[in-house]
Parts: structure tokens; C-alpha cells; sequence
């Protein structure tokens, strides 16, 4: 739509309504904003700074089993801290959200280049985001056990590599395991990569480009000099979006690792259905702190904000 | 690597080898989702696995019908109910707030790191604060309020970094124009702003209904007695396993594609509409 056509549009308002509302346009443009973000800054104190701090809070309350009550001991953390299952926890989920950062990374990073640098139309490329966008409109819990008859004993993968004769038995490690939990995550997540990086692809001018190759850069130097510092905002906000799923999952590991791997929020659960609220709150905190220091640690990579809000 | 590609350039190696990626990527996407779409038809004897002992759509009939474990068609209609206010809250507040911090305003950073703390923050651990405050007012948690709340802090991030994108590709000269008219603000903002934003608008109702309509970690400690539809799938998972739960996959999927292929429909209309010259 040009300015033009704006224009055009706004003739057709009739002049006389157009006058009235002439004295409540000169309100501050700062107080405009602040009337604006009101509603959504109301929602997230009430619903989500409070919560968190109450949780802060009872994780120092003591309790038994008919309730809590209000009191200031550190119990609940130090028996977490120093039990050596909590360390274990952490550990596995560090290594899941690792391997999982760098899978998806590498797929979302390729998957946005091609489709912003390489595609020519953009029809096809609205319609190929779209493809890889559609299964992330389905229910997690259901693309979770999608994998079980594809990755099992009998499943549809060992078939598959049974009739090619690649293998003649079937590969037992598929299923109920590191494996299925790492390729749950990744069928998962990988779109959380991609829609920042494909949103930061999207803004370079292609001319910067034309501009390194002019100067005698090789393919390999655009990348790593014009293009992928250019993008580091999106690797920074997919990065966070995809490691603090996976550190707050409880549903894939259980799922999927048969019982092998435990994931931190899985031991909360189970004290929080216990009633146990006071170590559940202290298990959360130690998660929160943990998870926000992750994050402020990429969001120090790159100024998520300014790039996000111009 | 030749900047974005034009009509007759020749394909340089690298496009051949993402082509490449991206082909087995999609069929990694969908592999496992096929499997369970044809596994939904498996016959009345059949389990959960190959191979198919005949065909069937009574896995689509146990849908319909109110189970031991679970109540499939009162629960979707409880989770249609609450996604589609989820997403129309969703709406309201991200568009105003996407709009509102064009500027910056004092107090604007904090408000951006609330909304990206709120969208990392463990989901189950949300719904456990919320759950928690329930009790200390002596408040029962239900859908409609706790629940509701414990959604919003999920689809209200999502929804402002969805305007972010949207508002960062407007253009503000067309807002200058209408003052330049002599527009009121009001008929700048229903004129002119929002019916060049809507597609994106469009965008983020989907995808908050979406969010919605899928979710269970946030909402499982803030729902009360009565379930949504994912937490009647968790309960169904963990009591039993039959193909139902793949026919729910399959409904599932389709309604999806039914709504995304509306809301595209109704975009690329509107941007036709808009642009008959250049629209492809």
C-alpha cells in the first residue's frame, strides 16, 4: 500500500468526524506508550513476577505432612544442594540442551539461509516456511509419541532398514534412550531456530553481500564475516528459546529415555503432586537462577532488545 | 553465495547441498507423523505398532464416545473454548503493546525482560507459582481464571516478538500521511494501522490459539477438576496405549491444517486485494 493510496483512503472519511477528535491528539506520546503496554505489563506482574516470587519465598517455609508454615530456613536448599542426584540432574540436562542447541543450530541456521538467500520466489518460500511450521501446530505430546512406532523394536525406521538389507536385526538403541530423547527434542524444536535466524536473515541487504564478494571474499568468508555476525541476534534468541525448553521439559525424557534419564522439572513434579511444596519451591529457585544466568549470559552475546525494538 | 538469488543466475553448489538438507529435514519432520496418521486406521485387533491387521476408523469412533479414563469430546470443546479467548486476549494486548513500544518509554526495559523471562521461564514452574497463590487467597483454581492466566504469560510474549517482527516492516511515513490528512489518532489507528497490520495480526491469533490449544505444562497445576484436551491425552498416555490417541494426532493435525489454510487464504486475499499489480 503506498502513501497514496493512504491518502486516497483517508478522503473517504467524511471531514466532519474528522475534526472531532482533534484535542485528545496532542496526549504525551510517553504517556500514549505507557497506556498501550499497560495491559500486558498488568498481566505479567499478576500472573508472572508474583507467582515467581512466592515461590522464591516459600522455598525457605518449613512444612510437614498436613501443611506449610511460614519461617525462614535454609533446609530446603541445602538438602538440594547437597545431594549428589541433584548435581546428576543438572548434568543430563545440560548435555541434553547442549547436543540439542548445536543439532538445531546447525539445521535452523542452514534451513533459514536457504530458504531467505536461495529461494527465489516468494510464494515458495512462504509456502516452505510454512511446511516446516505446520507439525509445530500439533500437540508436543502427540510429536512426541509419533516416534514410538517409528522408532521401536518392530517400527516403521527398522523395517525400513531391515528391507534395505542395512541391517538384520533390529537396532535395539532407537527407542527408550539418549537417542530417541536427542531426535524428540530436535523434531521439537527446530523451528524455534528458525524463525529467529530466518527473521535476522531476512534483514540483511543482499547488496552487503554483492559488496564482500565485489572485494574478493570467498564463499566461506561472507559467511563468517558478513553473515553470520549479522545474524547473531536470531542464534542468540533461538539459542535461549531452544536451551529453556529443554532444561524445562519433564515430559520428553520421561516419555522417551524409559526411565534412564531424569530431568529436573520430573523430580519437581513428583514433590509437587507429594504436596511437598516447600522443596518443590526450592528445587524451582535453584532452576530459575540456573536458567537465568544461562541467559543472561547469550543475551551478553548480543542486544536481544535493541535489535528486537528499533 | 551471491546475495539473494535472481531469475538466471546459475545455482551455485551450495544450493544443490541445502536443497539437499532441506528435503531430509521435512522428511524427518514428517516421517513419524505419517506413521501415526496410518496407524490411526489400524483395524479393531491391531495395537500400537506395525504391522496393520486390516483397517478401520473405530479408533476415530472411540474419540467420540466419553472413555473410562478420559472424556475426549468434552474436554476439545473446553480447550476450543479457552484457546479462542486465550487468543483473542492475545490480540488485543500484544497488538497495543507492539504499538506502544515503538517509542521508549521509561521503564520499556523492563518490561521487554519481564515478557522474555516470562516466555523462557520453565512452563511447569509458572503454573506452579500461580497454583500456589490460588491456595494462599483460598481460591480454587478453574479454566477460565488460572488457567487462563497461566496461558497468557506463554501467548503474550510470543504474541509481542510476533508484532516486533510485524511493526519493525512498517513503514511510519503512512502514519505521518494520515496525520499530514488531518486524522484523528483513532481514525490513524483504525484506518490505516491496523489493515496494514492485520495479516500479521492474523498471524499472531493463530498461533496464540495454537499455543493455547496445545499446551500442558503451564496449565496442568492451574486447570482445577476439569481437563483440557492435552491433559486428557497425558492422562490416556500414561494409563493406556491404543491407536485412539494416534486418531486424536490425526483430527488433530487436520483441524490445523484447516485453520492455517483459512487464515492464508484470507491473506493472501487481503494482500491481493491490496496489490493487484504485484501479487504473484
Amino acid at each position: 500500500m503506498s502513501v497514496r493510496s493512504a491518502a486516497t483512503l483517508l478522503q473517504t472519511i467524511p471531514s466532519s468526524r474528522r475534526r472531532i477528535a482533534l484535542p485528545l491528539r496532542r496526549l504525551r506520546p510517553g504517556l500514549v506508550s505507557w497506556l498501550q503496554v499497560a495491559p500486558l505489563a498488568l498481566i505479567l506482574l499478576v500472573l508472572f513476577a508474583l507467582p515467581t516470587l512466592l515461590f522464591l519465598v516459600v522455598s525457605f517455609f518449613d512444612y510437614d505432612r498436613t501443611g506449610i508454615y511460614p519461617a525462614f530456613m535454609l533446609d530446603n536448599c541445602r538438602e538440594l544442594l547437597t545431594t549428589p542426584t541433584t548435581l546428576r540432574v543438572y548434568l543430563s540436562s545440560l548435555k541434553f540442551a547442549a547436543i540439542v542447541r548445536a543439532i538445531t543450530l546447525f539445521l535452523g541456521f542452514d534451513i533459514s539461509y536457504f530458504l531467505v538467500f536461495h529461494i527465489r520466489s516468494a510464494t515458495l518460500r512462504a509456502v516452505l516456511f510454512l511446511l516446516c511450521a505446520i507439525p509445530f501446530w500439533t500437540s508436543g505430546i502427540i510429536r512426541t509419541i509419533a516416534w514410538i512406532p517409528f522408532l521401536g523394536r518392530n517400527g516403521a525406521f527398522n523395517q525400513l532398514l531391515m528391507g534395505l538389507h542395512i541391517t538384520t536385526k533390529p537396532l535395539e538403541f532407537l527407542l527408550f534412550s539418549d537417542f530417541a530423547v536427542i531426535i524428540t527434542y530436535v523434531h521439537l524444536f527446530t523451528l524455534l531456530m528458525i524463525g529467529p535466524i530466518a527473521n535476522s536473515l531476512s534483514k540483511i541487504d543482499p547488496a552487503l553481500m554483492e559488496a564482500a564478494r565485489d572485494s574478493g571474499a570467498s564463499r566461506w568468508q561472507t559467511m563468517v564475516n558478513v553473515v553470520i555476525p549479522l545474524s547473531k541476534t536470531g542464534i542468540a534468541l533461538g539459542s535461549i528459546l531452544v536451551f529453556t525448553q529443554v532444561m524445562g521439559d519433564y515430559f520428553v525424557v520421561k516419555q522417551m529415555s524409559g526411565g534412564q534419564s531424569a530431568s529436573i522439572v520430573s523430580a519437581l513434579s513428583t514433590e509437587i503432586q507429594a504436596m511437598q511444596y516447600p522443596p518443590a519451591a526450592a528445587n524451582a529457585m535453584i532452576l530459575v537462577i540456573f536458567v537465568a544466568i544461562l541467559v543472561a549470559g547469550m543475551m551478553r552475546v548480543v542486544d536481544v532488545r535493541k535489535e528486537l525494538v528499533k | 553465495m551471491s546475495g539473494r538469488a535472481t531469475k538466471g543466475d546459475k545455482r551455485p553448489w551450495t544450493f544443490y547441498a541445502l536443497a539437499g538438507l532441506f528435503g531430509l529435514f521435512l522428511l524427518f519432520l514428517y516421517g513419524p507423523m505419517v506413521v501415526i496418521y496410518v496407524l490411526s486406521f489400524q483395524g479393531p485387533d491391531g495395537g500400537v505398532t506395525f504391522p496393520m491387521v486390516g483397517t478401520s476408523v473405530g479408533w476415530f469412533r472411540n474419540i467420540l464416545e466419553p472413555g473410562q479414563m478420559a472424556n475426549i469430546p468434552v474436554s476439545f470443546s473446553r480447550s476450543l473454548e479457552l484457546a479462542l479467548l486465550v487468543s483473542g486476549i492475545t490480540v488485543v494486548i500484544s497488538v497495543a503493546a507492539g504499538l506502544g513500544f515503538r517509542r521508549r518509554f521509561p521503564g520499556s526495559g523492563v518490561l521487554f525482560y519481564l515478557a522474555i523471562a516470562s516466555l523462557v521461564m520453565p512452563s511447569l514452574l509458572v503454573g506452579f507459582g500461580i497454583g500456589l497463590g490460588f491456595q494462599f487467597l483460598g481460591l480454587q483454581t478453574n479454566l477460565f481464571t488460572s488457567a487462563l492466566g497461566a496461558q497468557l504469560t506463554w501467548t503474550l510474549p510470543f504474541g509481542l516478538l510476533v508484532m516486533f517482527a510485524v511493526v519493525d516492516r512498517f513503514n511510519r511515513s503512512w502514519e505521518e500521511a494520515a496525520n499530514d490528512l488531518g486524522a484523528s489518532a483513532w481514525q490513524r489507528l483504525v484506518h490505516v494501522t491496523l489493515p496494514i497490520l492485520l495479516p500479521g495480526i492474523l498471524g499472531v491469533a493463530v498461533g496464540a490459539f495454537t499455543l493455547s490449544y496445545d499446551e500442558y505444562a503451564r496449565t496442568t497445576l492451574t486447570i482445577g477438576t476439569k481437563n483440557t484436551l492435552p491433559l486428557e491425552i497425558y492422562a490416556l498416555i500414561s494409563s493406556s496405549s491404543s491407536p485412539t490417541l494416534f486418531a486424536i494426532g490425526t483430527v488433530t493435525t487436520a483441524v490445523s491444517f484447516l485453520l492455517i489454510g483459512a487464515t492464508l487464504l484470507v491473506i493472501f486475499r487481503m494482500q491481493r486485494r491490496r496489490n493487484p499489480i504485484r501479487s504473484v
